[in-house]
């Protein structure tokens, strides 16, 4: 095929720097010796400083990290047998019942747990009620990728398995647990990454009690402009960035997987 | 006597997440149904039901008879299809370097294009807050378009990219051996074959658009407002528990609507292309 053009590469790296720009003056700006985010004055760790000090913050950092390890340890087993079912058994109900969380809006998501929560289980809202909301949206994710993984790998293992007298169980363990591995590692830090980052549904199912990083970001930026924010934005940018390298390491196709659903 | 030990097997892999979204993600659904059927409480919420007589269309024939609502709606669709529009126009020129660069240089360039999902959503829509409050654009319809076009644009990248990908070279070669011009042989071959991809983009854009409510919310203006600032009103602020539910349940229905029309775009679309290839 003929190489890009000179016009084909001027239009793609403007939309890179139209996704990159934006993002990169708020790295900038964290440190900006300013209150105000308008204009460079001189390089400061004082809004890094000012984020340790602030008390409501880590707290928040706090449940979003406990949060996000709990809900993804559960996500990827139960992620783990949907992707194994949907891939050996051939239910027709239960992609449908898997993916449609993934493919809805978020926001009817977050609106039926909360009135789940409220009506039905009469829950107080927080810690748990975030914690099943975490699980419920990243189950389809993790299923995703380890029937991804499933469907690449070569039937015959599995039937040479079982001629050798394999029981299910130990199949299970000795062939398909160590191959499918790099993609439950995949879907757990895709898991966390989902939820460290989830604001929408979160927000409906939070109450007033508990708060995440993300919930903390946005009463902030409901309020003002503080450089501050861009602080905590950059901190949770390189976390969330070395979490999706290292997941592509992982698992190629986590990328496209990402795509497709 | 084999076939015991199996079946319970099928049965432990199958049943727990089956039976913990049956319980988290399809009642809950189901109870957004039964909700908008019901009254509001006094104090927010449902009012009691003692029996099944008490249930009502109310909240939607009150939706149906505020046209301000059915304008809300359509406004929703307008600003999710130039969203759609418009990230397929970004989209194009990065997709297509992207399928045309030398195979070892395509995962990077892919790469390229997801990092900035690294960001959390609302430090990307928080960017826009700084980058158009000196220009005076904050709190307008263009700063509600602009940030709902820069969280969803990789979306449409990457499923436009793996259909360019799949794209047969010799049938540029061909046509431009036949005289062809660049432009005739995009608008008659490679766009025609893209639609698949712009397709399953628009889906991936289009249909979260609709739900939005904190773009709207931090980036527009009262008048800028979607269905899902709608949503989030009835149960956050008004709450009105049913009202919402029954919002929620036309927006439901809406997506369900785009699914299905996108269902069957998609297969007279393959067999366009069959016919062409």
């Amino acid at each position: 095929m003929k190489k890009p053009g000179v016009w084909l590469w001027a239009a793609a790296l403007t939309v890179y720097a139209f996704l990159y720009l934006p993002l990169a003056i708020v790295v900038i700006f964290s440190f900006n010796d300013s209150m105000l985010n308008a204009e460079w004055v001189g390089f400061t760790w004082r809004w890094y400083a000012t984020l340790i000090h602030d008390g409501e913050m880590l707290q928040a950092a706090g449940n979003s990290l406990l949060i996000a390890l709990l809900s993804s340890a559960c996500a990827t087993v139960l992620g783990a047998s949907a992707g194994i079912a949907m891939h050996r058994y051939r239910f027709r109900w239960l992609p449908l019942l898997v993916l449609t969380p993934v493919a809805m809006p978020e926001i009817l998501l977050g609106v039926s747990l909360l009135l789940f929560f409220r009506q039905v289980l009469d829950l107080t809202l927080g810690f748990l009620s975030i914690l099943v909301a975490h699980i419920t949206f990243s189950i389809g994710f993790v299923a995703v990728i380890v029937r991804a993984r499933l469907a690449g790998m070569d039937e015959s293992l599995f039937e040479a398995a079982r001629d050798l007298g394999a029981t299910p169980w130990t199949t299970f363990r000795r062939i398909t647990l160590p191959l499918i591995l790099p993609a439950l590692a995949a879907g757990f830090l895709m898991s966390f990454t989902l939820s460290i980052d989830d604001f929408v549904i979160t927000f409906f199912v939070a109450g007033v009690g508990v708060s995440t990083l993300p919930l903390q970001i946005y009463s902030m930026i409901k309020v003002a402009v503080t450089p501050e924010v861009n602080a905590v934005s950059t901190l949770l940018m390189a976390l969330t960035l070395t979490l999706i390298l290292v997941s592509t390491r992982l698992a190629p196709d986590v990328l496209k997987g990402r795509g497709a659903v | 006597m084999s076939r015991r030990p199996v079946d319970l097997t099928r049965w432990l892999v199958v049943a727990p997440p089956t039976l913990f979204l049956l319980a988290f993600f399809l009642a809950p659904a189901l109870i957004v149904v039964a909700a908008s059927l019901r009254e509001p409480g006094e104090f927010g919420g449902l009012a009691p039901l003692d029996n099944l007589r008490q249930l009502t269309a109310e909240s939607y024939r009150f939706l149906l008879g505020d046209p301000i609502y059915a304008e809300i709606f359509a406004r929703s669709f307008v600003v999710a299809a130039l969203t759609t529009l418009i990230c397929v126009v970004l989209a194009y020129p990065l997709a297509w370097l992207i399928a045309r660069s030398p195979k070892r240089r395509r995962d990077f360039l892919v790469l390229l294009v997801v990092l900035p999902f690294a960001s959390n959503f609302l430090v990307r829509i928080y960017a826009w807050i700084m980058l158009l409050g000196p220009a005076n654009l904050l709190y307008t319809p263009f700063a509600v378009i602009a940030g709902l076009v820069y969280v969803h644009l990789p979306f449409m990248v990457l499923p436009l990219y793996t259909n360019l990908e799949k794209h047969d070279p010799a049938l540029l070669e061909a046509a431009q051996d036949l005289g062809a011009s660049r432009w005739t042989r995009f608008w008659r071959i490679t766009f025609p074959l893209s639609l698949p991809g712009i397709g399953s983009g628009s889906a991936l854009v289009f249909i979260p658009v609709l739900g939005m409510f904190a773009v709207p919310e931090l980036l527009g203006g009262t008048g800028d407002i979607l269905i899902g600032n709608l949503i989030k009103e009835q149960f956050l602020d008004n709450r009105d528990w049913p009202l919402g539910s029954a919002l929620s349940i036309l927006l439901t229905a809406a997506v369900l609507g785009l699914a299905g029309v996108a269902a069957l775009a998609g297969r007279r679309g393959a067999g366009g292309t069959g016919a062409v290839s």
